[in-house]
């Protein structure tokens, strides 16, 4: 028999897997049938998981935690059983603030997070506005790690298919976004891409399957077959193979509805930098499934809920104890121990890894993907700093 | 709390609707309303009139700019909170349902909000179904109007009259299964393409 799960996203990149899943069969595999609802905002898909109108979402990685740890508009109690999508997000600047870096005497490399963020500070002395989807996010996460205390900087709430407005109106002079909407500004407002959020954070966990806290308990045979749909349509989309069909399937009126060059071009990392035709090639730009990138590791949600609470004057080893435990490595473990190759431990030293590295696993090893901040800091859990 | 008059913000994309909810609260005694169009600083414009409610229209793409009013920023500052949460699931429902959201700042009572909250929720339901019906009546004469055209093309091609054209839809829409509308409407683009 086909059971119906409703899940919803937010038009972006990484909403792909759950729109893969429902689409490419990996659900009716499972015998479900996915009912998507797509969200025009974040709030608005929150209240529909915390009301029970939908199952699970796609959710922002940061969010769970916001909830958890009591900051924010509502007290919400989200799980994060699966890792979406690992980077993904993009930093771009106005037509004008990027002539002014230039004029500054200064063409950055654009994965150069260091000399990007010097540019940035010759051009614009006593700081500037960044657009970010919502304050509770990687991309906030990702801006306070590569600006810290650059003076007279911060963020403002502008939605994704809306930064090219807040730019030209000059509400903003510079974002940081999930792909295609970095692209979109660069088609709709001339804004130019200056760095990818991998640049900052090479594995930097950006959305997550969120359930409501218990539903997993509740309805364990279906939080199995949801894990594995969406585990295996992750799987599928990186397979180089796979590009087309999945830009097709993405840019689609139902999905994200634009134009399927430009998912293609966030999918393969082959980013349009600016409307001079400027292209360049980021490698591990987003990541949807390699290098054990599905994982929920208590260590990245210990990352968010520290820095998080420490901006909003929390204690922060309690708040990554509290953060952590809103993971759920165990559902993971419990429901895709045939499929996945399951990692000994639950959570790492984020940031120790320049390169892939090979860590125990319950059958052999398992390869785990480069984990690398700009500034070689490293966050160890059980010793935060 | 002091029972000063609730200044209450609403925030919708279509300003008709905004009106017609304004004018269904206005009745409710000791409230000030504003409307409050989305766009470029949504956050920094609803802060500048200090709302105790906020009403704000759930499909509304702005939502999220709300989120930054959760998080004060200065001493004076009355941080604000989504209306309901998980604790009260019923009228999170019921407000999901309707597609309103309503964000109150710290220390307002419950009792205060509530009667507007369900006011707006009311209010909300009652022009969906005004535009659910709305649309059906649209629906319905469009469909009118391409089986009439369909109906036409038939009438010429075939050189028959117009029941004997409308039976002959009738029949291939019963027989395929689908909406006599849905038959009509691949007549008509057969006919264009063939033009």
């Amino acid at each position: 028999m086909t059971d119906r799960i409703d899940l919803g996203f937010v038009p972006l990149l990484d909403a792909g897997p759950l729109i893969i899943a429902a689409r490419m069969g990996f659900a009716a595999e499972e015998r479900l049938h996915l009912r998507l609802h797509p969200a025009r905002s974040w709030s608005a898909l929150r209240d529909m998981l915390a009301s029970g109108h939908i199952a699970a979402a796609q959710m922002l990685s940061a969010v769970p935690i916001a909830g958890r740890l009591g900051l924010g508009g509502a007290a919400v109690d989200f799980e994060a059983p699966l890792v979406l999508s690992l980077g993904g997000q993009i930093i771009g600047v106005s037509h004008d603030l990027a002539a002014a870096m230039r004029d500054a005497g200064h063409s950055p490399g654009f994965h150069d997070a260091f000399a990007t963020r010097t540019a940035l500070r010759r051009a614009r002395p006593s700081g500037l506005r960044f657009g970010v989807p919502f304050p509770f996010s990687m991309h906030t996460e990702l801006l306070h790690q590569w600006l810290g205390d650059e003076p007279g900087w911060r963020t403002v709430t502008v939605p994704p298919g809306r930064m090219p407005e807040a730019l030209i109106s000059g509400e903003i002079e510079a974002f940081c976004v999930g792909e295609p909407w970095g692209s979109y500004a660069v088609e709709c407002a001339a804004a130019e891409l200056i760095l990818p959020g991998s640049a900052i954070w090479s594995a930097a966990p950006e959305k997550v399957l969120a359930l409501r806290g218990g539903w997993a308990e509740a309805n364990p045979d279906l939080a199995g077959r949801l894990l594995r749909a969406v585990w295996r349509a992750c799987r599928w989309l990186v397979q180089p193979d796979s590009l087309a069909a999945a830009s097709d399937l993405l840019a689609r009126g139902d999905a994200l509805n634009v134009d399927p060059e430009m998912i293609e071009r966030a999918l393969s990392g082959h980013l349009l930098l600016s409307r001079s035709g400027v292209t360049v090639d980021s490698p591990g730009f987003v990541n949807f499934h390699e290098g054990a990138a599905n994982f929920p590791w208590r260590s990245q949600a210990a990352w968010l809920g520290w820095h998080m609470g420490r901006r909003h004057g929390l204690d922060g080893t309690q708040a990554a104890e509290a953060a952590a435990a809103c993971w759920r490595p165990d559902l993971f473990r419990q429901h895709l121990g045939a499929d996945a190759v399951l990692p000994a431990a639950s959570a790492k030293v984020e940031g120790a890894n320049p390169l892939p590295v090979t860590a125990g696993a319950n059958r052999g090893t398992v390869l785990l993907g480069r984990n690398r901040f700009f500034d070689g800091r490293i966050f160890d859990l059980s010793a935060p700093a | 709390m002091s029972s000063h008059p609730l200044s209450i913000v609403i925030v919708d994309s279509d300003s008709e609707r905004a009106r017609t909810i304004c004018d269904g609260l206005a009745g409710m005694a000791g409230a000030r309303y504003a409307i409050v169009p989305p766009g470029p600083g949504l956050a920094r414009r609803i802060a500048a009139l200090h709302p105790d409610l906020v009403l704000i229209d759930a499909d509304n793409a702005s939502r999220d700019e709300m989120e930054e009013l959760t998080l004060a920023s200065g001493p004076m500052e009355r941080p604000v909170a989504v209306f309901v949460n998980q604790s009260d699931s019923a009228l999170t429902r019921a407000m999901v349902e309707a597609g309103v959201a309503a964000y109150v700042v710290d220390g307002l009572t419950q009792a205060r909000v509530a009667p507007v909250v369900d006011a707006a929720i009311a209010r909300f339901n009652m022009l969906q179904k005004v535009r659910t019906e709305l649309d059906a009546t649209r629906a319905a004469l469009e469909d009118r109007k391409v089986i009439d055209r369909a109906k036409g093309i038939v009438m010429r091609a075939r050189n028959i009259p117009e029941e004997e054209a409308y039976a002959l839809l009738r029949r291939s829409a019963m027989e395929k299964g689908r909406k006599i509308a849905e038959i009509a409407r691949a007549v008509v683009t057969a006919a264009e393409v063939l033009k």
